[in-house]
C-alpha cells in the first residue's frame, strides 16, 4: 500500500467523478483519464478508491492504469519534458536529444528529478513532423530541437 | 451574411500552431481592424494545408497567393503590401530549389502539382469551426440525399461499387463491411470511428479532424443509416486535445442545425454521436482491442469470428471504420461511385493520404491518386533528400511494414502492390531514410516499439518479439552471428503465422524486409563489426589524429568521463576503455583532429 495519504477533500472529488459516470464499471478509462487531470497520477490509493465506487476490484484498475501509457503511477514534475519518438523524429536524430536531457537531467526515462521540477518521458509521435526532432515541455511544442540546444531549453525552466 | 472581397486563411493545424501560427492570426486580425477592412477581409484559421516543412502558411484568395514560414512579425507587412497595396510579399513566397524563383501559386508548386485531394478536400480551405463553410463545400448534402432519395441497400450498393476500402491498413472493402453488419439482426447497432492513431509519424487522422470535422459526423450518420444504427462513437487518442476540441465545437453545430440527433432531415433517423478516449496503446488499432478498450477494459484483441458486425461494442453488431475512410464517403455519394472507381488503380480506388516524413526537403501530409509511384511521391512532391544526400530506403506502413529501396521506387503503390513488395499500406506513414541511417538500428527501432506496445495475450507476439529484439541488439552491439541470421528469420516467420491479431502477424515485417533488401549491412555488423553508416555506438570508435592534435585541451575538459588524457600542447589520446562515445570531442575540436572509425 502506497505511504501517501490524499487529502479526505480529494477523496470526495474522485468520489464525484465516479458518480457522474454513474458508478459504472464500463467507464473506468473515462474516470481515470479525469482523475489524473485532478491529481497529475493515478497513485495505488487512488485506484482503491475507485475500485470501491465501481465495484471491481483493484487488480481490474491496476490492469488497466499499467495497460495504457497515457495513465502514470509516478506524479509528473512541475515541468514534464517529452521526447518525440515517432520515426521521423527518431531518424532525425531524436535519441541524441534525449540521451542530452538524460545526462542533464541526471533522470531515467519515466522519472522525476529529485527536486519534483523536471520529470522526463517519450512519446509517439505528436504530428508535428516537420519540425522533427520535437520536444514537448507541458503543452509548449519545441521544434528542431539540436543536443545542444537540450540546455537552453532546462535553463529557460529552471530560472523561471 | 458579409461578402468579403478578400481571404486571409492561416493554418491552425499542429505544426504550425507549434511555430506560432496562433499570435500570427491574432495579429493578422489586429492589423485588418485597426487598417479598417474588416468588412471587406476575413480572416480564419483553417486545418492543415500539408506542407508541414515550411510552415506556419498563410494563403490568400481570391490570388490563391501562399506565403510559407509566416513569423507573426510578417502580418504587418502582408497588410500593408498585399491587402491594401496589392503587391505580393515576395520574401514570404516559396522559392523552387531548382530555379531559385520565387512561386507566388500553390497549383505550381511541386509539392501540390501532383497530388489530387479528396479527403483533405476541405483541409485549408475552410474554418472547421464554422458549420456554414462545411455545408457551402456541399456539406450534409450527401447525408441528404442518402436520407431522402435512396433507400440503405442502395448506398451500400453505391459505396460497393466505388471500390473503396479501409483506410486504416487492412484494406477491407468498406461496402461490404457495411452489407456484413447491416444484416446482423439486434435492438441496437453501433457505428466506431477510429481515430486512434497509434503508428509513429503519421497524422493524417488527426489532421482530417482538426481540419474537417463535419465530414467525419456526416460519413457517420451515412454509415448508421445504411447498418440500422442510431449510435456512433468516435473512439480518439487522448493526446489529440485540439481534434477533440474541434469535433466536439462540430458536434454541437450539427445538433443546433438538426444534422445530428433526432428525426434528421424530418425523415425520422435518429443518429447520435459520443466521443471515448484512448489512452495511449497501439494495439487499440485493431477492432477488436478497441472495442474493449471503448467497453473500460485493457485493449486485449480476441479471436475473430465472430466479428465485430456480429458481436461488438456490448456485444452488439458494430462497424469499425477509419477516418480517413469516413472522410471519403459524403464525396462518393455526391459525386457517384463510378466518378471515385475512375480514380486509383484496379484494385484499389480512389486516392491515399500520406504522413511524408524523415530526411526529405518537403515534409508534410499529402494525397495521392492510388497507383502513383514512390519515385513521384518522394522526388516531385517530397522535394527529394535533405542536405542533398542520396536516398537510401523509404519505410511505409509503420511498425507493421517494411523497408523499400531504389529498385522499387517505380512500384505504383496501391494495397496489393505494397504486400507483393513486403510491405504494406498500413495507415500511410512514409518515412524516408537516407544514406547516413543504419538498417539494423532502424529494424531495431521498430522492434523497441512493438515490444512495449504488445498486448502480452499471446506469446508468440509477447515472447518472439522481445527475443527478436535482444538479437537485433546483439548484432548492433557487434556481437551477433551468423546462427543469429537464421533464427531472426526462422522466429519472424513463426510469429507472423502465430501470433493471435494483426500487431503479432506483421510485427517482424521491418525485420525481414531490411534482410531481404540490407542483407550486407547485417553482415558487415556480424564479421567485420563495422555499422556502414555509422550509427551503431558500440561498433564506433572516436580516435584523435595525432596530425592535427594541437593540443588545446577542448576534448579533454568536455569528455564527460574523463576518457581524454594528454599534456597541454601535447597529443590527446583516447582511452576506448572508459569512452562512452557522446560525441562531445567531435563537437568541440575546432582542429578537426577527432574522427570516427
Amino acid at each position: 500500500m502506497a505511504n501517501i495519504k490524499i487529502s479526505e477533500q480529494k477523496v470526495l472529488q474522485i468520489e464525484a467523478i465516479c458518480k457522474e459516470f454513474n458508478n459504472e464499471k464500463g467507464e473506468l478509462i473515462n474516470v481515470l483519464h479525469r482523475t489524473q487531470s485532478l491529481l497529475g497520477y493515478l497513485p495505488a490509493e487512488v485506484q482503491e478508491i475507485i475500485s470501491k465506487n465501481l465495484n471491481c476490484s483493484v487488480a481490474h484498475v491496476y490492469g488497466v492504469v499499467t495497460f495504457y501509457s497515457f495513465f502514470t503511477m509516478i506524479p509528473k514534475g512541475e515541468f514534464p519534458i517529452s521526447v518525440c519518438m515517432g520515426t521521423a523524429c527518431y531518424v532525425r536524430g531524436a535519441e541524441k536529444v534525449l540521451d542530452e536531457f538524460k545526462r542533464i537531467l541526471n533522470v531515467p526515462v519515466g522519472q522525476t528529478t529529485p527536486d519534483g521540477k523536471f520529470s522526463l518521458s517519450c512519446l509517439r509521435c505528436v504530428g508535428a513532423c516537420g519540425l522533427a526532432p520535437v520536444v514537448l515541455v507541458g503543452e509548449k511544442v519545441y521544434g528542431r530541437v539540436s543536443p545542444d540546444g537540450v540546455k537552453d531549453i532546462i535553463k529557460e525552466y529552471r530560472q523561471g | 451574411m458579409i461578402q468579403y472581397k478578400m481571404h486571409l486563411l492561416v493554418c491552425g493545424g499542429t505544426g504550425c500552431r507549434a511555430s506560432e501560427s496562433e499570435q500570427l492570426f491574432h495579429n493578422l486580425k489586429n492589423e485588418i481592424i485597426e487598417k479598417g477592412l474588416e468588412t471587406e477581409v476575413q480572416v480564419i484559421t483553417t486545418g492543415c494545408f500539408g506542407f508541414c516543412e515550411k510552415g506556419p502558411i498563410v494563403k490568400v484568395l481570391p490570388d490563391n497567393t501562399f506565403y510559407t514560414q509566416v513569423k507573426p512579425e510578417d502580418a504587418i507587412e502582408i497588410i500593408a503590401e498585399h491587402i491594401i497595396k496589392g503587391r505580393r510579399v515576395t520574401r514570404l513566397l516559396y522559392v523552387n530549389p531548382e530555379t531559385e524563383e520565387h512561386v507566388a501559386d500553390s497549383k505550381h508548386m511541386g509539392f501540390y502539382r501532383k497530388q489530387l485531394r479528396i479527403a483533405l478536400r476541405n483541409c485549408g480551405f475552410i474554418d472547421p469551426e464554422n458549420i456554414e463553410e462545411y455545408i457551402a463545400r456541399d456539406g450534409y448534402a450527401a447525408l441528404a440525399k442518402c436520407l431522402t432519395e435512396m433507400t440503405p441497400a442502395q448506398v451500400i450498393e453505391e459505396m460497393k461499387k466505388s471500390g473503396l476500402r479501409g483506410r486504416g491498413g487492412g484494406g477491407f472493402p468498406t461496402g461490404l463491411k457495411w452489407e456484413i453488419t447491416s444484416k446482423s439482426q439486434a435492438d441496437q447497432k453501433y457505428v466506431v470511428c477510429n481515430a486512434d492513431e497509434g503508428d509513429p509519424g503519421a497524422f493524417m487522422d488527426r489532421s482530417i479532424l482538426e481540419g474537417d470535422p463535419h465530414s467525419i459526423i456526416e460519413a457517420m450518420a451515412i454509415c448508421g443509416y445504411c447498418i440500422g444504427a442510431t449510435k456512433g462513437v468516435v473512439y480518439i487518442r487522448a493526446e489529440y486535445p485540439l481534434a477533440v476540441e474541434r469535433l466536439k465545437i462540430a458536434m454541437k453545430q450539427s445538433r443546433e442545425f438538426g444534422l445530428l440527433g433526432k428525426d434528421i432531415f424530418g425523415t425520422g433517423f435518429d443518429f447520435e454521436i459520443d466521443i471515448r478516449y484512448g489512452a495511449g496503446a497501439f494495439v487499440c488499432g485493431e477492432e477488436t482491442a478497441l472495442i474493449h478498450s471503448m467497453e473500460g477494459l485493457r485493449g486485449e484483441p480476441t479471436i475473430k469470428p465472430p466479428f465485430p458486425s456480429v458481436s461488438g461494442y456490448l456485444e452488439k453488431p458494430t462497424n469499425v471504420n477509419n477516418v480517413e475512410t469516413f472522410a471519403n464517403v459524403p464525396v462518393i455519394i455526391n459525386k457517384g461511385a463510378e466518378w471515385f472507381a475512375s480514380i486509383g488503380s484496379e484494385k484499389s480506388k480512389g486516392t491515399k493520404v500520406f504522413a511524408l516524413a524523415g530526411k526529405i526537403n518537403n515534409v508534410g501530409l499529402i494525397e495521392v491518386p492510388m497507383g502513383t509511384t514512390l519515385r513521384d511521391i518522394i522526388f516531385e512532391i517530397g522535394g527529394g533528400i535533405k542536405d542533398g544526400k542520396k536516398f537510401k530506403a523509404v519505410q511505409t506502413g509503420g511498425p507493421s511494414g517494411g523497408c523499400l529501396t531504389e529498385k522499387h521506387l517505380d512500384i505504383q503503390i496501391d494495397f496489393d502492390s505494397l504486400t507483393a513488395a513486403g510491405s504494406m499500406m498500413g495507415s500511410g506513414g512514409m518515412i524516408v531514410m537516407d544514406e547516413d541511417d543504419c538498417m539494423v538500428s532502424i529494424a531495431k527501432f521498430y522492434l523497441d516499439f512493438t515490444v512495449e506496445e504488445s498486448c502480452g495475450k499471446c506469446s508468440p507476439c509477447r515472447i518472439g518479439n522481445k527475443r527478436l529484439n535482444e538479437m537485433l541488439e546483439k548484432i548492433c552491439e557487434g556481437k551477433g552471428t551468423m546462427k543469429d541470421l537464421d533464427l531472426l528469420r526462422n522466429l519472424s516467420h513463426v510469429i507472423k503465422d502465430t501470433s493471435l491479431c494483426g500487431l503479432g502477424q506483421t510485427s517482424p515485417n521491418p525485420v525481414l524486409s531490411t534482410m531481404d533488401n540490407f542483407y550486407h549491412e547485417y553482415l558487415a555488423h556480424i564479421v567485420d563489426h563495422k555499422c556502414p553508416s555509422g550509427q551503431c555506438k558500440a561498433l564506433l570508435q572516436y580516435i584523435i589524429e595525432a596530425e592535427n592534435c594541437v593540443g588545446c585541451t577542448a576534448c579533454a575538459r568536455n569528455c564527460p568521463v574523463n576518457a581524454i588524457s594528454g599534456e597541454r600542447k601535447g597529443i590527446h589520446i583516447i582511452d576506448q576503455t572508459t569512452c562512452i562515445k557522446c560525441g562531445a570531442c567531435l563537437e568541440k575540436c575546432k582542429f578537426n583532429a577527432v574522427f570516427i572509425k
